[in-house]
């Protein structure tokens, strides 16, 4: 190109430390810058627009309680997504295994409404985590046994697994007093989750998303097993070499995040949404894909980033109430904070250089 | 039972799997795994909505498709071709960015239902042609022309290919913005002759579907045409069924498209080795030139 410089992208010697942390944050700003021009191109004051969607979900008298029950599913399911993603495992079908957990753990709660809930509960639990991990065992099994390509796999049957809720609740499982709304019967106090804080709806649930973070962080740093599935990711044929089987680190991956999601699923229909109804997700399972990335497939990370994917649920509702903005700038922010994310990663591995091009090679 | 209206209800449901099945296997055969097929979609099929809703031109709105469709590319090549970022996750950004931006453009156009397109030839549109010209054009173009295999020799061999002097990443960039132009007509045909109206998420799958129906094929064109065929006439059977009063619960039926598509999966990864030998050996590798 004829003008004086251009840019030019050249590999570092080692990844840089810096920028480890350093692209996170950039990420975030180019995102809101984006979202600002955004606000700005839909004819609202960008900076009124950006405090609504982020400042002011937290000024609300239970803005941070609000802000840790949304961030719980996000940081439950990440904490498994970091597990697979790490390994090179792409469960990308969270979304289906958290309605698989939601409508087993669910379904329990709605056979034994008058159960003590001592026992109730943690049998909801247990079903919950053991429909997700089912769900999950699908794709695991058909990419062990067949080699068929677990993205397309657990992506499908995470529509299978909504329209099977939205068979339920539409037919045997209908609430006969719901006036014909496609919902079931609403849980019994002994299957509903147990509040944290009395007087918000922050339930138990986040007690275990910040369980499973640190049990993952754990699990990989300071176990064999941790150590199998980052060779797995980071090179597969050394851990081919070293005799890794391959096969059992995709099923206990694959095990552990269809559990974590169908955990969240069963805390969020015991929680805020207190029965079973076609929305029981403003898709949880997709948002911690992002959640996983934006904290660098780092399972603490997962917690930070939970919690600023959480704040633009709440944000989006805010935005919708006092701006008339549509729920989708949600769906927009996260897809861009996405981009921003991966763009950014360039920066700890290559170094972008203004380069003056000689001007003739001798 | 099977009559006329039948054949072209199957037609009219294999065409958008046909045209962006299509471009993605020109974009896979370059080394490219582009998973935004479903965004690429759904911004197409609006931007193809508004557009035939304000000028009253379907023509101009299946140009405004295939443009979304490469603009949306471009995003996904700046990441993963020029920054080098990974291409699932990359892809997965382009879907979820896509079904946002396309509910919140799409919002006022809600409700409106437009006309559909003329019928050019027995009650089939021109874009069923274009489907199968394009269809027969790749194929042309992979295995009889000398950029074809340039194109080829990209996906599979990167380093080879660089070496021998050819341009890796604008060759990849070309077939990105091919599959993202193909995958737009794919939405547009949603919107404009398909539905003919703008719903959210309207695309219901059939982006992943297509993803499906390139590893179904083995990446061979012919191969592709039967699937998109089969899965056409899967997803209008699950309505089909429905409609004659079959005691069956609506959502199972509606389930089989997705569950065909893991079947087919399973048996087409298992059945042999055909699958994984014709892959392209470079796919959803970043290429980074040393020098």
């Amino acid at each position: 190109m004829g003008l004086g410089v251009q840019l030019k992208i050249v590999a570092r010697g080692e990844k840089s430390r810096f920028w480890a942390y350093g692209s996170p944050v950039l990420a975030v700003l180019a995102t809101l810058l984006v979202t600002g021009v955004i606000f700005a191109v839909l004819g609202r004051n960008p900076f009124v627009a950006l405090f609504t969607f982020f400042v002011q979900p937290l000024l609300n008298d239970d803005g941070i309680p609000e802000l840790l029950l949304k961030a719980s599913p996000l940081i439950t399911i990440a904490a498994g997504l970091v597990l697979c993603y790490r390994a090179n495992i792409w469960n990308i079908g969270a979304e289906g295994q958290l309605t698989l957990g939601a409508i087993a753990g669910g379904g329990v709660g709605l056979a034994f409404p008058n159960a003590p809930a001592g026992i109730l509960f943690p049998a909801m639990m247990i079903a919950g985590v053991a429909s997700g991990a089912l769900w999950a065992a699908i794709p695991a099994w058909l990419r062990t046994q067949f080699n068929a390509n677990e993205i397309l796999t657990s992506l499908m049957l995470t529509y299978v697994a909504q329209l099977f809720l939205l068979y339920l609740i539409t037919g045997p499982w209908r609430d006969p007093q719901g006036l014909g709304f496609p919902q079931s019967a609403e849980f019994s106090d002994s299957a509903t989750a147990p509040l944290l804080i009395v007087g918000t709806r922050l339930h138990i649930g986040v007690l275990f998303a910040v369980l499973a973070a640190v049990a993952v962080q754990l699990i990989l740093t300071r176990t064999v097993l941790g150590f199998q599935l980052r060779v797995v990711g980071f090179a597969p044929r050394a851990a081919r070499f070293a005799g890794f089987r391959e096969n059992r680190l995709v099923w206990i991956a694959m095990l552990t995040s269809g559990g974590l999601a169908g955990l969240a699923g069963l805390f969020e229909v015991a929680g805020p949404v207190g029965q079973l109804t076609a929305d029981i997700s403003p898709g949880y399972g997709f948002t911690a894909i992002i959640v996983a990335f934006l904290g660098r497939l780092n399972p603490l990370g997962a917690i930070l980033g939970g919690l600023l994917l959480a704040l633009s649920f709440l944000g989006g509702d805010e935005a919708q109430i006092d701006l008339g903005l549509p729920n989708a700038v949600t769906g927009i922010f996260q897809g861009v904070l996405l981009f921003m994310l991966l763009g950014a990663d360039l920066l700890v591995s290559y170094r972008v250089k203004l380069v003056r091009p000689a001007a003739v090679h001798p | 039972m099977i009559d006329a209206s039948f054949v072209l209800s199957v037609v009219a449901a294999s065409t958008p799997l046909l045209l962006a099945a299509t471009g993605e296997l020109v974009t896979e055969r370059s080394g490219v795994l582009n998973l935004g097929i479903e965004g690429m979609m759904l911004v197409a099929a609006v931007s193809a909505f508004a557009t035939d809703d304000i000028t009253g031109s379907a023509v101009l709105g299946f140009v405004a498709g295939a443009a979304a469709g490469v603009v949306m590319s471009l995003l996904f090549g700046l990441l993963t071709l020029t920054l080098l970022a990974n291409q699932v996750a990359s892809g997965l950004a382009l879907t979820i960015f896509g079904t946002g931006f396309s509910a919140l453009v799409g919002a006022k156009f809600v409700g409106i239902a437009l006309t559909g397109i003329p019928k050019l030839l027995f009650g089939i549109d021109a874009m069923v042609f274009v489907s199968f010209a394009a269809l027969a054009g790749v194929a042309w173009f992979l295995f009889r022309t000398h950029w074809g295999l340039v194109l080829r020799a990209v996906g599979d061999n990167q380093d080879a290919a660089h070496a021998l002097g050819y341009p890796v990443v604008r060759v990849r960039y070309c077939a990105t913005m091919f599959g993202g132009a193909m995958a737009g007509l794919a939405g547009a045909y949603m919107s404009l002759a398909y539905s003919p109206l703008w719903a959210e998420n309207m695309t219901a799958g059939r982006g992943w579907i297509a993803l499906a129906l390139v590893v179904f094929s083995a990446w061979r064109p012919l191969w592709l045409l039967g699937g998109s065929y089969l899965f056409g006439l899967i997803m209008y059977l699950s309505l089909y069924v429905q409609g004659l009063g079959v005691h069956v619960p609506s959502q199972l039926v509606s389930a089989l498209p997705y569950i065909g598509t893991v079947v087919v999966l399973v048996l087409i990864s298992g059945g042999g080795s055909r699958g994984r030998r014709n892959a392209p050996a470079c796919l959803g590798r970043a290429f980074h030139a040393a020098s």
